[in-house]
């Protein structure tokens, strides 16, 4: 097939191409990336000293509240979407998407939904301040009137994110190539087809929560007000038997790319490739029965205790089993260190870290001096920076010259790196000694015995915002400024589909006629 | 497989997924009751259970359970309300009566809901109510003032290791908001 195409704005508005949309999904997850950062730097300015310097306390818990939803629904969750509509096809063989108008449909709803939370900055009352995990009955009773365009805008991007699983699910159950068994499936395509079984069944859990604040707000029901009937406690409940899952959500990709990355520089093929389907698996489904050891502290009988902190400690072992298959894939290997291979070395080595800390959170008596301090702000932001965006990070290096049929600067990348591995440490290591001491989480203020580590934390977090700067501008240098055309395989070690058979750049269309699998 | 079999199987393979998102939002919605049910199986969050009956019981004169009341009004909810009586020194399986006091000092008619919750909330079960005013709304026009009786007994099979019970009361100010339907009895 000819390989021209519309150009211009038409081009982006009605394409139903995998690569375009994959494209507009990353560039759309970078911005909000940048946005998101932005309001991070608002809240590390202010919690530079303790005392209020800049913004006002309830402008504060805007900020931290936005910032979350910003980088957990904007950020991380499009640019997987955005990797997987990049890749799925062209590594099971397919010429494009199952289904490439939802696809379309998927993405635009984005912009949309984005502009309406955001929106909330600028009206009467403020943008939602009630934190990220909106519990009731902050986000019902005591919500601001902007409360009403955040439901909308959850609502919207639900929407978008199970239209996005459902076209994951369908690509790979039917447009596999004749012989692309599943067990010969690259495991970028395996970890993303158990993310969506899990998008599908806890994103319409969210949305029901969502609608049941809306009609408390309007509608005079009382899911969740006392007064009525309802209780405040079961939205914890509704909200972590989504949020627990979404975790995962936010960090199985990631798994999947560190297990493509790995093997091609330590030019060894997969430790363990079937354990790591089933370790996946085995997290996805242990995510549905650990939602509670979020609420340790609410009030629980100690047989509820126990369960909820035994079946999450037993995670730990399917993804033990992850971290000592990556390790074992690179022993004896014959190593080299470009910088996917770095961001994917530490990712492996931080995202334990903050695996380790959320061992120490599941034990539910210690639980009571880490619950809503700097720890678990810790804990899990070394599992979403150095991990799901760390890996995110690397699979666009390891990528972009089959996208874009150009190298990037490998000192720049070289530089990105190591400054994101120092600064992202400098951030968040310090939040662990904080909260351990007590320093309790969304709050503008602090005593002054936390000054110390408080200081380090927000120069980190400058460093570590303007870094990503350099990440920019390495990607628009490759992209459209001068950088060195790419062999068509830039990586000796890769392997599959898309490596092996397909040029750098990749066709606007491939596998027209299916590519034969050995 | 051909362009027209590879479209129907596409679609069926929608829709039931499709089957499965609209079937795990109406999930969400019956964790809802499922909540109250097991709660109420359990008594792990507190409540107590609706009316109960009392029937001549075995009286145990050797254990003594201490029950201490509290009372809180909510935000926005302008009367005066306590415990006539803050701690009483009770025999299981006896019926015993305490009084509240509630005083509206708003100059308008309120309407008032409480909602009982008892900690530790393992001895919810053994808590049962015959009378409470929180079964029923109270309407006090402006300066009103009442004295709101609760029965109760503990029940004989209470667990050796709680000797101590306390029940909470959350007064609500219900005039606009859901006057009419009466919610701890539920
Ligand atoms: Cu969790």
């Amino acid at each position: 097939m000819a390989d021209h195409h519309p150009t211009g704005l038409k081009r982006w508005l009605f394409t139903t191409n995998h690569k375009d949309i994959g494209s507009m999904y990353l560039w759309f997850s970078f911005v909000m990336f940048i946005i998101g950062g932005a309001m991070a730097m608002v809240i590390r300015a202010e919690l530079y000293q303790p005392g209020l310097q800049f913004v006002d306390p309830n402008f504060f818990n805007s900020m931290t509240t936005m910032h979350g939803l910003i980088m957990v629904f904007g950020a991380v969750m499009p640019s997987m979407v955005g990797l997987a509509n990049w890749l799925i096809p062209m590594q099971i063989g397919a010429p494009d998407m199952a289904l490439p108008r939802m696809n379309n449909w998927s993405f635009w709803i984005l912009p949309f939904a984005f502009t309406l939370l955001l929106s909330s900055l600028f009206m009467d009352g403020g943008a939602p301040n009630f934190g990220w995990t909106f519990y009731a009955p902050l986000s019902t009773t005591y919500g601001p009137p902007s409360t009403d365009f955040f439901i909308l805008g959850v609502h919207m991007m639900g929407i978008s994110s199970i239209m996005g699983a459902i076209n994951v699910i369908v690509t790979v159950f039917n447009m596999r190539a004749p012989g692309m068994t599943l067990m010969k499936m690259p495991l970028f395509v395996w970890t993303w087809v158990i993310t969506a079984f899990l998008l599908i069944m806890v994103m319409p859990v969210l949305a029901g929560a969502v609608t049941m604040m809306l009609t408390d707000r309007h509608f005079g029901t009382s899911f969740f007000d006392a007064a009525g009937g309802g209780d405040p406690v079961l939205f914890q409940h509704i909200f972590w038997f989504f949020g627990h899952p979404e975790v995962y959500i936010m960090i199985l990709p990631a798994f999947g790319v560190a297990s493509e990355i790995i093997p091609a520089f330590a030019r060894k093929k997969l430790f363990g490739y079937s354990s790591m389907v089933y370790a996946t698996a085995s997290i996805a489904l242990l995510s549905f029965v650990v939602w509670a050891h979020h609420m340790f502290t609410v009030g629980m009988p100690v047989a509820g205790e126990l369960f909820f902190m035994i079946a999450t400690m037993l995670i730990a072992v399917p993804t033990g089993v992850k971290v000592f298959n990556w390790v074992a894939t690179m022993w004896q290997g014959s190593m080299t260190f470009e910088t996917p291979m770095l961001f994917a070395i530490a990712f492996v080595i931080l995202f334990t870290i903050g695996g380790f800390s959320g061992v120490m959170l599941a034990m539910a008596p210690v639980d009571f001096q880490y619950h809503d301090t700097y720890f678990v702000v810790a804990h899990f932001h070394y599992v979403l920076f150095p991990g799901a965006i760390f890996g995110t990070t690397a699979a666009v290096y390891y990528w972009l010259p089959k996208w874009t049929g150009k190298m990037y600067n490998e000192k720049l990348g070289k530089l990105h790196f190591w400054l994101s591995m120092i600064f992202v440490n400098l951030t968040f290591f310090p939040m662990h000694f904080s909260g351990l001491a007590g320093m309790p989480r969304r709050i503008p203020d602090y005593n002054m015995m936390f000054a110390d580590f408080n200081q380090l934390a927000s120069i980190g977090a400058f460093g570590l915002g303007l870094t990503q700067i350099l990440f920019l501008a390495i990607l628009i240098k490759t992209i459209w400024g001068k950088a060195e055309k790419s062999s068509d395989k830039p990586w000796d070690g890769a392997t599959g589909l898309e490596w092996e058979q397909l040029p750098c750049p990749a066709p606007y269309h491939t596998f027209d006629t299916p590519p034969k699998v050995s | 497989m051909s362009e027209q079999e590879q479209k129907l199987s596409n679609k069926s393979l929608v829709m039931r997924l499709l089957g499965v998102v609209g079937g795990m939002f109406l999930f969400g919605f019956a964790l809802v009751p499922l909540y109250d049910v097991f709660c109420e199986i359990t008594g792990i969050n507190g409540k107590t259970r609706g009316q109960a009956i009392y029937q001549k019981k075995e009286i145990d004169h050797d254990r003594l359970v201490t029950i201490s009341f509290i009372a809180d009004v909510k935000r926005g909810m302008p009367w005066e309300f306590k415990p006539m009586e803050n701690v009483v020194k009770v025999k299981p399986g006896e019926l015993n009566e305490v009084r509240f006091y509630a005083r509206n000092r708003a100059n308008e008619d309120i309407v008032g809901q409480s909602v009982p919750s008892i900690s530790p909330s393992e001895g919810a079960l053994y808590l049962n109510k015959t009378e409470c005013f929180c079964f029923d709304q109270q309407r006090l026009a402006a300066g009103e003032e009442i004295e709101m009786p609760m029965k109760f007994y503990i029940d004989a099979d209470l667990p050796e290791d709680i000797s101590h019970l306390t029940l909470s009361y959350q007064l609500y100010n219900v005039t606009e908001a859901f006057a009419g339907d009466s919610v701890a009895a539920k």
